[in-house]
């Protein structure tokens, strides 16, 4: 009976506590929708075509779509140095922002649903913490 | 007659398409009369750099790291405060006390959190002993409230007058409504010090009640370029405007600058800000870049190491990657030509104790211009 009344409590503070952190999409969407103007539109710019040869497009980028773990480490540890987006060689860098994992995440959903982009991963908090620096070389 | 009437539509288009572009137009010298030299490299963003002699230098990154720099060979300076790492913010300018070879006193602007609260931080004024490759005696000479979580506008460069004070400006925190143009608020100022950090008691708003006491001029978006014109003394600036409208402005004792009441920007959206771009009590800048080339750092070359350049200010752009030469004449700027093009976003300008000029460029270091001879 005690373990039973332990399980029971355990679950329903795991339950809970789901439950009060987890955004749903559209929200975590909307929170993110402000981080990309505060931190990343003077760059990206408000059509997330960047600029083309000196800023990566996040619009239709295959680099995002294609690998958002990477684009999730980019954006926790930085970006420095080469990479192909559609095609085009990009040698910049960008900085970590110095944003915590659930404003990566925001940030994220967001991207991956604006200006014709869609993707039906919803990317969580817990996912952002598991992605390492590693995943850049 | 539908001839004459489509020739006017053209014209009126085409004219509302110049007035987009603020002139004189970038030109790229077809000859390049100078060549390039990485000295420092390994810091991602080089944001501040103060020269100790003609081999050594203090160079501060972003991320929180200030770099003692001898013979291009690196060394982290200890015992810095917090730094509050996020967005445009972090560890930003570096000055030398203009009695540094007796005092040993250095500044630095940083963005810190001081009140131990969770809401985010602001842009502070630091000032230290540099002993070797330690920092001691640390004192805060000024901290700007509220704390905020937004990621941009902190600012800021330090410049001193002959006059024993010392200046630094601090961006409007992303609270463009409230703070630039209210001078009982932080942000979006340029702010006046003693060399001691006391507040000069000849500042313009000292006896204004409930004002900022260490405010010298307001309506500031976003300084991150600042020097000294090295015939008349005045204090040179430029800041960031939205999509349009970077500024550069002579800063004079209570002026307004007009931000955002006045500005040739609109917002990144592309919706307007205002429709006014000037204001009798609100002074106008010196010159204004449509597009935007978002600059940072800024100096005159003074020497006669880049002979044609003598006189010239530059400035870097973050945003096209390249140097900006600009030309003044009769108060006016007649020329701007691109230094450096695609070099990088440049986040630093100086003219180092033996004229060559010295650049910070992010991802790269610092760059020094050498004159082909």
């Amino acid at each position: 009976m005690k373990y039973l009344l332990i399980i029971y409590c355990s679950s329903l503070l795991i339950f809970s506590s789901s439950l009060a952190q987890e955004k749903s999409k559209n929200e975590s969407i909307l929170s993110g929708s402000e981080i990309y103007i505060d931190f990343c539109i003077r760059c990206h710019l408000a059509n997330g075509e960047g600029v083309k040869g000196t800023i990566p497009p996040l619009k239709k980028s295959d680099y995002l779509l294609k690998s958002i773990d990477k684009s999730i480490a980019g954006l926790k540890y930085g970006l420095k140095g080469k990479i192909e987006v559609n095609n085009i060689i990009y040698d910049g860098i960008m900085i970590n922002q110095g944003l915590d994992n659930e404003e990566i995440a925001d940030v994220m959903n967001y991207i991956l649903n604006q200006w014709g982009n869609e993707s039906e991963e919803i990317i969580t908090p817990s996912r952002v913490s598991k992605v390492s620096k590693s995943i850049l070389k | 007659m539908q001839k004459i009437i489509s020739a006017f539509l053209f014209l009126f288009l085409s004219s509302i398409g110049c007035a987009q572009n603020n002139p004189p137009f970038i030109e790229t010298p077809l000859k390049k009369d100078y060549t390039y030299e990485i000295i420092i490299d390994g810091i991602d963003v080089p944001w501040g750099m103060a020269f100790l002699s003609n081999n050594e230098l203090l160079v501060t990154e972003i991320s929180g790291v200030l770099y003692r720099v001898k013979n291009g060979k690196k060394t982290k300076v200890n015992g810095l405060p917090y730094i509050y790492r996020r967005g445009q913010g972090g560890l930003l300018d570096v000055a030398l006390h203009p009695d540094f070879k007796k005092n040993n006193i250095i500044y630095l602007t940083l963005a810190t959190n001081t009140e131990g609260d969770s809401k985010g931080g602001n842009t502070a004024l630091y000032s230290g002993e540099l002993e070797g490759n330690n920092l001691n005696n640390l004192k805060l000479i000024y901290k700007s409230v509220p704390n905020s979580k937004k990621g941009e506008h902190f600012g800021s460069r330090i410049v001193f007058d002959k006059k024993g004070h010392i200046y630094f400006g601090i961006g409007d925190r992303a609270n463009r409504e409230k703070n630039p143009q209210d001078i009982r608020r932080d942000g979006g100022k340029i702010y006046r010090f003693n060399l001691d950090g006391s507040i000069p008691k000849d500042n313009p708003f000292f006896n204004k009640k409930g004002a900022k006491k260490a405010v010298f001029s307001y309506g500031h978006r976003n300084p991150q370029g600042m020097t000294v014109h090295p015939i008349t003394g005045e204090i040179w600036e430029n800041e960031h405007g939205p999509k349009g409208g970077d500024e550069i402005n002579i800063i004079k004792k209570g002026i307004n600058y007009g931000w955002p009441e006045i500005t040739y920007g609109i917002n990144y959206s592309g919706t307007p800000i205002t429709n006014k771009t000037e204001d009798p009590t609100m002074a106008q800048p010196f010159y204004y870049w449509i597009p935007s080339i978002a600059p940072s750092g800024m100096a005159f070359s003074t020497s006669n190491i880049y002979k044609k350049w003598k006189g010239s200010l530059f400035i870097g752009s973050l945003k096209f990657e390249y140097l900006e030469r600009l030309m003044i004449e009769n108060n006016r700027v007649v020329k701007r030509e691109k230094i450096l093009d695609k070099i990088g976003r440049v986040r630093n300008v100086v003219e180092g104790p033996d004229g060559f000029l010295y650049v910070g460029v992010e991802g790269k270091g610092i760059i020094k211009i050498i004159p082909k001879t």
